[in-house]
């Protein structure tokens, strides 16, 4: 066991909430009658479907393949027929809808042929990273990057630690808990393949100090494992946002990842600890991503706990599985009461980022129109980013964006802190979170224009450079024509002379 | 005195040589005014503004010759940040050129389409796709929305539709305009 490095600044002490999902051990989610699957279930590029309507599928049978370097397969969480691909609504704050790809089970639940690896020791990092690829791994903890990408450090980077993100601070959400006690063995097997890969020289499995029987369990399936000499346990504060990457590495090494750059500068790498045994099935049983553990919790839960649920399983399905007060169509919050967003509808699939599923929040806070600020600054005080809330505030409520730009906005994490905290109930988050979306749209915009104008040049160029050539044409053409004018009127000449000649 | 005369010569010289110098060395190509403007104007190539492009535009207000009110598909905020580059008061848009509009992108209705060449003839920025005879189809990401195909298409199968969101292009909105709407926060 080693002891935390550092701390970050801010950060608040929350009522954990937990004990409510951590009684009974994770139990299954019964199969749904269909399934919908988004296409783009991570960060990047949706993938493309390769099936078609009508298709007989197996469980675990590729259904989308990755498109560009940014984006993963998706495959088919259990067997049974492909009834639709289209725009369906999907689990996002917008309320829009996407492509999406919905299976009709069959209930046979037929696995399609796998491939496991014996001995990945044999392996190239390349190798195995396609194989995560092809899995379909994302980062399990919530913002679903794929997971190959992170295993590459690249050649000019050596990786000093690789981070097990086993924080899990944020209220209500004990999916990574569970995981731990229950299959940290399993956990395991994806670290070694994860340690292979990246070639990293220490692991620290970092797990906050309220859950005891995760790191005694963790302890335990460790001490299985004499030859992870490099593997240590460090246990942590529980505070949140400890289990945010940043505050994470900041917490166990005590280091800090600089603006706009990326922990494997600073030799780091961080993965959740569900992805590490997401890893372990792909290799070690050739299992593709087909489901995650969920968190069903909250006041109006009477059975909350943990599910392990096939993706494209719509939410309600689990909600009644758990048995809910939650009446049809009432909104439910995805995600934790933090960082979470409110959805309503029925229909909405599981998703692989989606790690917490909350029917009423305890303590919640009380909806009330903001008061002004009074610049207290007890916000910037909570930003675990070190950044000025209130600052960002004014810029962003200003619509001044070049400004929040300035103050570092897209360092925020949106941990929600500054909202919690502030005596005047403004919603700081929304702001920030509308600032940057609408920064995002300003360079979008902005490289859409820078293209429209390239090629509105190229045509300008090309149009002119066309009647440039009509004119030339015109001229060659005119030259050509008094050419032979003039040598048909020279012939005619000789023509005549000659005639007179004779005459004469 | 004769040392000062002599010292303030030979340090003019020496000034007006490196002045000289930096004149030839770093010398701006272009106009960097008109391509400040260029880079503030949508690039939508509609002509609404009366100008042959969003270039000419650029042009003409450097020159001062045309306002900064002329672009309807760039709207208020072109026009603040006009004014912010220019250092002049903002106006409204003038209602001479058009109203400001939700983006629009062209969709041909292929079924319709005779093939005639006209509209990719008109587009300015090249984004129609087709051959006589042949139908023809609108590359949608390069589309700016500028309506110009609209006019010379002789069966009048071309549409304007107002660019959909999606997840990724979404932006949360304004919380300023929208109160007591938020989840419950433990």
């Amino acid at each position: 066991m080693t002891q935390p490095l550092g701390s970050f600044p801010g950060g608040l002490k929350l009522r954990g909430h937990k004990k409510r999902s951590t009684q009974t051990p994770i139990r299954r989610t019964p199969l749904a009658k269909q399934l919908i699957l988004p296409l783009q279930q991570h960060i990047g590029a949706a993938a493309v479907p390769i099936v078609e309507v009508g298709d007989k599928v197996l469980k675990g049978q590729r259904i989308a393949r990755a498109e560009g370097h940014v984006s993963v397969c998706l495959h088919a969480p259990s067997s049974g027929t492909v009834v639709a691909i289209d725009e369906q609504a999907i689990p996002h704050p917008s309320g829009l809808s996407a492509a999406c790809i919905t299976i009709e089970t069959d209930g046979e639940d037929k696995w399609a042929e796998r491939h496991p690896v014996k001995g990945f020791q044999d392996m190239t990092p390349h190798e195995i990273r396609q194989i995560i690829r092809d899995a379909g791994i994302v980062g399990l903890g919530g913002a679903g990057f794929p997971s190959f990408i992170k295993l590459n450090p690249g050649i000019h980077h050596t990786v000093e630690s690789l981070i097990l993100n086993g924080a899990e601070c944020e209220p209500y959400i004990t999916c990574d808990d569970m995981l731990m006690r229950e299959r940290a063995d399993g956990i395991l097997d994806g670290v070694e393949i994860m340690l292979h890969a990246l070639n990293a020289q220490e692991v620290l499995l970092a797990i906050e100090d309220n859950k005891s029987q995760a790191i005694s369990s963790m302890e335990l399936a460790l001490a299985a494992r004499p030859h992870l000499t490099q593997t240590k346990i460090a246990v942590i504060p529980t505070r949140y946002p400890t289990g945010g990457e940043k505050q994470i590495i900041q917490v166990v090494t005590g280091k800090e990842v600089p603006t706009n750059g990326l922990p494997i500068d600073i030799g780091i790498v961080c993965h959740n600890m569900g992805t590490a045994y997401a890893v372990g099935r792909a290799i070690n049983h050739g299992e593709p991503l087909i489901s995650r553990i969920v968190t069903v919790t909250g006041t109006d839960v009477t059975h909350a706990g943990n599910f392990e649920t096939l993706f494209g399983t719509p939410i309600s399905a689990l909600l009644e599985f758990a048995e809910t007060k939650r009446q049809p169509d009432e909104p439910f919050i995805l995600g934790g009461p933090m960082m979470g967003f409110n959805l309503s509808g029925d229909n909405l699939p599981v998703t692989k980022t989606a790690n917490c599923i909350l029917v009423g929040v305890e303590d919640a806070a009380e909806k009330a129109e903001p008061l002004p600020c009074i610049r207290c600054g007890d916000c910037a005080s909570a930003c675990p980013a070190s950044l000025l809330p209130q600052q960002l505030y004014w810029h962003a409520r200003a619509k001044d964006f070049d400004q929040t730009r300035d103050y570092n906005l897209f360092d925020c994490i949106e941990c929600g802190c500054c909202d919690y905290v502030c005596p005047s109930k403004i919603p700081l988050v929304s702001y920030f979170r509308f600032a940057k979306t609408e920064i995002m749209n300003q360079e979008r915009e902005r490289k859409k224009s820078d293209l429209a104008r390239e090629r509105f040049e190229t045509r300008q160029a090309r149009m002119e450079r066309e009647q440039r050539e009509k004119e030339e044409r015109q001229r060659q053409r005119k030259a050509a024509l008094a050419a032979s004018k003039a040598k048909k009127e020279q012939d005619a000449a000789a023509e005549t002379s000659s005639a007179e000649d004779k005459e004469n | 005195m004769l040392t000062a005369i002599i010292a303030l010569t030979l340090l003019a010289l020496i000034l007006g040589l490196l002045l000289g110098f930096a004149s030839v060395k770093f010398k701006v190509e272009g106009d960097p005014i008109v391509e400040q403007i260029d880079k503030l104007l949508p690039q939508t190539q509609c002509g609404q503004c009366s100008f042959a492009g969003c270039r000419p535009y650029a042009e003409a207000i450097a020159a001062g010759e045309a306002d900064i009110n002329r672009c309807p598909p760039g709207g208020e905020a072109t026009i603040q940040a006009l004014a912010d580059l220019l250092d002049v008061e903002p106006k409204p848009l003038d209602e001479e050129c058009g109203v400001e509009k939700p983006k629009m992108l062209a969709v041909i209705d292929e079924q319709r389409c005779i093939g005639c060449t006209l509209c990719i003839q008109a587009c300015p920025v090249d984004a129609i796709l087709g051959a006589a005879k042949h139908m023809h189809t609108v590359i949608a990401d390069e589309c700016t929305g500028c309506e110009l195909c609209l006019e010379p298409c002789p069966v009048d199968c071309i549409d304007m539709l107002e660019v959909a969101q999606n997840p990724n292009t979404w932006r949360w909105p304004d919380p300023s305009h929208l109160q007591l709407e938020r989840g419950g926060r433990s």
